[in-house]
This record gives structure tokens, sequence and C-alpha cells, in this order.
């Protein structure tokens, strides 16, 4: 052993067995999670470091303005003018990518109560929507003399028990809508002899009627109405108060 | 001189060649079938939920838009768990006495968001973007299975980083087109797939597959038209497979 240690080479081999083992054990020893799960928030995940209710993020304060979303442009935000009457006008130009932009959005957030035609007779109102008032039907001469603002208003706030859509869509979207509910109520109301003729060729190959769909009875009946929020009466008034948690798109869905 | 070795010494051999040659694969195989199967993917495993929710019954049976819960899929990197206002949206009208709907009453009222159990998650290294892949054509189902045929909630696929790049090394495989709606943009087709599985419209043969959960694979015969699809839709190849692509 003595013999073997005094060669100069043999003192680099233990070295390098030596360091080898520590290296080996720091490599085994190191194996751990650390960044498979980081010590950071995630968009709604759970986390025990900072709030004592383990949310990554606070309820907003009442009249919170999200960053960028000041109300510069009053009536573009609310739908009403300065005096605090609903808008008349678009706020902006009225073209066929904003209104094509609003049946897209329609069909994802009104069609499931309002119907594909916006008759009201969505399959969400068929399933009991219509028991405690009808679902709005934007045939009516009530609604087809309403301003336009409030279309934009009652999808940003709520009516009757309709919830407010303002978490969810954006102002320029909630425009894009309200152009397709017009589209929807003139075209509702237009005689077919006023469609240009080849249009009226391919509308008649259709043959579609509203009812068609409908089924012969009610489906599935809802239980009795429960009251939610007995004081302050019907429960699509009470707007959320701060407890949205969808992650909001103001990062440009960066991290 | 006496034989080294009796003739019972034949069958050790034998056997230990066999073994030494077999049972360190087998170990190996079986390790890597426990830690890639469900045990430890949890992949088609419902998991339990506050409430139980069916996306069978919303997102088929029903025929709501998958983006009426998830808004944050089309422009986030997350598509976003709904908040409790989303389900009382209908629910403070609709089943308002069901006792599967307590758990959100309940949040509802003391104004506190419900803990759901998360089914699909990819380590904090893996920056994921939901966006950019229905921007390109990947449908819902071709990462979560079949979601239309759910009832709770299961991972549809394990997430391994082999899987991911299954498709990153040539998504002309599985971009989805309909050709029944050729005006749509990606992104509307692939919504639009689940209107159409609602609808009970006639699908393709490739569509009936991912409406079932099986990967959506492009027969042979049509690569090349995955290939100008590829092209088409702006998807450069050579760049999906950078590391920094997922992990920036």
């Amino acid at each position: 052993m003595a013999v073997w240690l005094d060669s100069r080479r043999g003192a680099v081999r233990a070295a390098k067995a030596l360091a080898a083992a520590i290296v080996t054990a720091a490599l085994v020893g190191g194996c751990h999670q650390d960044m498979w799960s980081q010590p950071k928030a995630k968009a709604q995940s759970k986390n025990d470091m900072v709030f004592a209710d383990s949310s990554n993020s606070r309820p907003t304060v009442p009249g919170t303005v999200a960053y960028g979303k000041a109300d510069l442009d009053h009536e573009f935000e609310t739908g009403y003018d300065r005096n605090g009457h609903l808008v008349k006008e678009f706020p902006m130009p009225v073209t066929p990518d904003l209104v094509k932009r609003g049946q897209d959005r329609f069909r994802i957030f009104c069609t499931p109560c309002h119907g594909e035609l916006g008759d009201g007779q969505g399959f969400i109102a068929k399933r009991g929507f219509t028991q405690a008032r009808p679902v709005g039907n934007y045939l009516t001469e009530r609604l087809r003399n309403m301003p336009i603002g409030h279309f934009f208003d009652v999808i940003t706030n709520g009516y009757g028990t309709m919830f407010p859509y303002r978490s969810r869509i954006v102002p320029y979207d909630r425009w894009a809508i309200a152009s397709y509910i017009r589209v929807l109520q003139v075209s509702a109301h237009t005689p077919v002899s006023e469609i240009p003729a080849d249009k009226q060729a391919e509308l008649n190959a259709m043959k579609y009627t509203p009812d068609q769909d409908a089924p012969k009875e009610l489906p599935i009946g809802p239980p009795p109405a429960r009251e939610l929020n007995a004081p302050g009466g019907q429960a699509g008034n009470r707007v959320a108060s701060g407890m949205t948690t969808i992650p909001a798109a103001t990062n440009g869905g960066r991290h | 001189m006496a034989q080294i070795f009796k003739p019972a010494m034949n069958t050790v051999c034998t056997v230990s060649i066999f073994v030494g040659a077999v049972v360190p694969f087998a170990i190996l195989f079986t390790g890597s079938r426990i830690t890639r199967g469900p045990l430890n993917t949890k992949v088609e495993n419902p998991l339990d939920q506050p409430a139980p929710f069916s996306h069978k019954h919303h997102a088929y049976e029903l025929g709501l838009d998958c983006r009426f819960c998830h808004t944050g899929v089309e422009d986030n990197a997350q598509a976003g768990l709904p908040a409790t206002e989303v389900c009382m949206t209908c629910h403070s009208q609709i089943w308002t006495n069901s006792p599967n709907l307590e758990a959100i009453r309940k949040s509802w009222e003391s104004n506190t968001p419900i803990q759901w159990n998360k089914v699909n998650t990819v380590p904090d290294f893996v920056y994921f973007n939901h966006s950019i892949h229905v921007a390109r054509g990947i449908v819902c189902n071709n990462c979560h299975g079949p979601v239309n045929k759910m009832p709770m909630t299961w991972k549809g696929e394990d997430f391994r980083m082999m899987w991911c790049l299954e498709c990153h090394k040539d998504p002309s495989k599985y971009l989805y087109k309909d050709d029944a709606h050729p005006e749509l943009t990606p992104k509307q087709q692939v919504f639009n797939f689940y209107k159409k599985l609602a609808a009970g419209d006639p699908l393709t043969p490739e569509e009936q597959e991912l409406a079932d959960g099986l990967p959506q694979l492009v027969p042979p015969d049509k690569t090349h038209e995955g290939v100008a699809l590829m092209k088409e839709r702006g998807i450069n190849v050579k760049q999906l497979k950078d590391c920094y692509i997922c992990h920036h």
C-alpha cells in the first residue's frame, strides 16, 4: 500500500477515484424535484407560501381598473354617453369583420339561452331558465327599437336573471355581438322579396324552420327554484364580487 | 484426472446464461412499464372533484362551446378553469336544488373559489401555450382525449416529453381540417368540430377517431395534404424541435 501511494501516479489515481466518488454521491444526492415544482405562482394554482387562503392572487377591490384599461373612451367602455344616456351609434365603424366576430362570439356565449336566431329559444332556455322570467327575445318590437348601447350594457352588467359577462367578453367583442344582434333583428323582419334573387334560391334550398329543432315537450323539468340570495332578490342582480378567477388577457399570453 | 465439472453444471450454465441475459432486461422493461403506465402518469384515471362536473353532458349532450367556460384558450397560455360565476350563470336558475351542485352554491355564497383537483399538469419548466395550438388546428381531443365522452374528467394523454415530440417532429399527421367548412379559420374549425359532434353531423373516419379519443393519424395517402396544411398555416417544423419552444 505504502509503495503504491509513494508513486506520484498512484496519488493522482487515488485523487481521481475520490473525486469520482464525490461527484457520483453529489449527483445521486442531488436528485430532487426542485425544477419540476418550482416555488412560483402559476395561474389558478395553490400556493401556501404567501396568502393565508392559499390563493396566488387577491380578489379585486370593487372599482378596480385593469392596467391599460382606464375608462378613456367612456362610450366604448360603458355603452352610455357622459350624460348617462344609452348610445345610439356604434363607437367604431361597423364592418363585415366586426359582424363576423360578433357572430363567432354570439355562438359561444349567447346561443345557449337566446338561441341561434336570437328568439330566446336556446337549449338552456328550453331546459328551464324561463322559470323565473322568459329569456330575452331580440326580435320583439321593444328590443328592435332599443338603442345599441342597451345591448352592450346588458352584456356588460347583466339583466334580470342574466349574469354579467364583463369578465368573460372584452368590450370590443361586446360591441361585435351587439352588431350581430342587429343583424338578427333586421334579417328576421326582412321580407324574402327584398333579398337578392340568387340568395333567395339559396334560402329556399335550406328549408329551415325555427321550430324544427324544438322538442315536442319540455325536456327534463328543473327542480323548483331555490332562494339563492334571499334578501337581495334575483341572483342575477348580484354581480361577481371580485371572485373571478379567469386569467386576464393582460399579459398577452406570456409568462 | 477427475472431471472438473459434473454433468449437472450444464443446467447451471444454461440457467445462469438465461438469467444473466434476460433478467436485467426484464427489470428494465417492468420498470419502464410501471413509470410510463397509468399508475404513474394517471392517464384515464378520473379524479374526484368537489362537484361532479360532466364534460359529456355539457359539451356533448348540451352542445355548450368549450370557450363558454375555458375563456382563455384562444388568447392565453392557460385555457383556464371557469370561475364560480360561470357555473352560476345557468345554475342560479337550473338544478338549483341538486346536491351535486352544493359545492358551487357554497362557493358562491361564501365568495371562496372552488378548489378543483387538477387533472392535467406539466412540470414547471415546461411552458405550454394553448392559444397557438388551437390557432394552428390542434383539436382539444388530440391532447385531452375523448373529452366529449367523459362523465368525470380524466387525463387523456401522459404528457411525457416523448409524446409532445411525436407531434412536434411532424405535425402534419395531427392537423385538423374540416372539409365541410373550408370557409372557417383553423381555430374556428377546431371548435366547430364539437358543434358537429353535438349536432350529430356525419363524420369522416379521421373525425370519428378524434371523437373516440384515438390520435388522429392522417392516412398515408393523405400525407401530402397534411404537409400542404403545415405550409398554409405557417408551421415551421425545424423551429418546433428547438428546446426553447417549450423550455424558455
